[in-house]
């Protein structure tokens, strides 16, 4: 799948958009660092599939041309003044949302590692009015492929504790594929984890009682750039994750903003 | 050895400590990432109170003499531990925020040049 050309991906035909979907303002929120050689494909990509989908990208600081390229497509971009992390990156994309009345707004990696295809199936949970906020993710029937064995017993381990915390199966809590709906969009505008994003939110749509489903999709292995987690570093970073998560736990809640 | 009065409220002392600490970090004045080193201070301040020889090992063991000054040394590295790290915060806010400044500037600029036309 990952070898597949971008001029087979575009020549497919458009899906007929789901009629519940075709009233809805729908946004997808692009967070890039550093991935002018990605970020064209994935932009095609999300086009292909739902041509009415708005695109922001959010270019986190990048040092290389990520915003141009972006930009050269005739997406929206928004260019951070400085490296906030991911957690800013994408929080950013959700003020955005708020402020542009998205009624759903979709979390797509710059990396492409979250093939645009699958949204689709994370989308269903929120038109169907089941869940608040449909994860993907890469372990509940598809094969795991691409992901170190390292981290794949840290990811364990921490779906396990989340499990516990919010007493409901999770199984994948690295993957930043999501969708949310205005509930989601309103809460994330105005709080949004910043150190640990993907873990953190699981926690913290528990904390609101915002309901979360996982959606079991395929996803690629990253195309170009690096993973930001190395296999040296992650004793301390599961440390730091788990006292973020015992905080996030008992951090006070906050107030979601209104509509307008 | 530490007088058992001395170790006790040494460690009620460092106990408080650690509750202030998670208490703001709970109530969104202090982040995480901030609080690291305030919580390794608060930890290693319980562990020299509660177990009472480990000043005197501690000492024993870097060749100090009086196992009190073993305390100073330990508190000054803190101490100094953290004010190095605060100087990389403030030099990483003062960057930004001349960055943001400069981003501001610019803006108000094309904001004013695009409503006189």
């Amino acid at each position: 799948m990952g070898q597949q050309s971008l001029s087979e991906v575009v020549a497919g035909q458009p899906r007929a958009v789901d009629a519940r979907l075709a009233k809805l303002k729908r946004l997808a929120i692009v967070p890039a660092l550093n991935e002018e050689g990605a970020i064209g494909r994935v932009i095609e990509e999300i086009r292909a599939v739902d041509p009415d989908f708005d695109i922001v990208v959010i270019d986190d600081g990048s040092t290389d041309r990520t915003a141009g390229v972006a930009s050269a497509r005739g997406v929206r971009v928004l260019s951070l003044p400085f490296n906030l992390g991911i957690g800013g990156a994408v929080q950013t994309g959700f003020l955005y949302a708020w402020e542009n009345h998205f009624d759903i707004a979709v979390q797509i990696d710059g990396d492409g590692q979250h093939d645009p295809r699958e949204v689709e199936k994370l989308l269903e949970p929120i038109l169907d009015g089941s869940a608040d906020m449909a994860v993907g993710t890469r372990f509940s029937g598809e094969r795991t492929h691409g992901v170190a064995l390292a981290r794949r017993l840290g990811i364990h381990l921490f779906a396990r504790a989340v499990s516990l915390i919010v007493r409901q199966r999770v199984t994948d809590t690295t993957s930043g594929f999501r969708a949310v709906n205005r509930r989601g969009i309103c809460l994330f505008a105005v709080d949004y984890p910043h150190d640990y994003p993907e873990v953190e939110a699981t926690v913290l749509v528990f904390r609101h009682r915002l309901r979360m489903v996982e959606v079991p999709v395929a996803m690629r292995t990253r195309e170009t750039g690096s993973s930001s987690i190395t296999a040296a570093r992650s004793l301390y970073y599961m440390f730091k994750v788990s006292l973020a998560l015992l905080i996030g736990l008992f951090r006070r809640r906050v107030t979601p903003l209104e509509e307008k | 050895m530490t007088p058992l009065r001395v170790s006790v409220v040494a460690s009620i002392a460092a106990v408080l400590l650690l509750v202030v600490i998670f208490e703001l970090i709970r109530s969104r004045r202090l982040q995480e990432r901030y609080a690291l080193l305030w919580l390794l201070t608060g930890g290693v301040i319980l562990l020299l109170a509660a177990w009472r020889d480990a000043l005197s090992t501690l000492a024993d063991l870097v060749g100090i003499a009086y196992p009190p000054s073993a305390l100073f040394v330990l508190a000054s590295l803190f101490i100094l531990v953290v004010l190095l790290h605060y100087s990389t915060v403030i030099s990483r806010l003062s960057e930004q925020n001349t960055i943001l400044a400069q981003r501001l500037a610019l803006l108000e600029n094309r904001l004013r040049e695009s409503s006189e036309n």
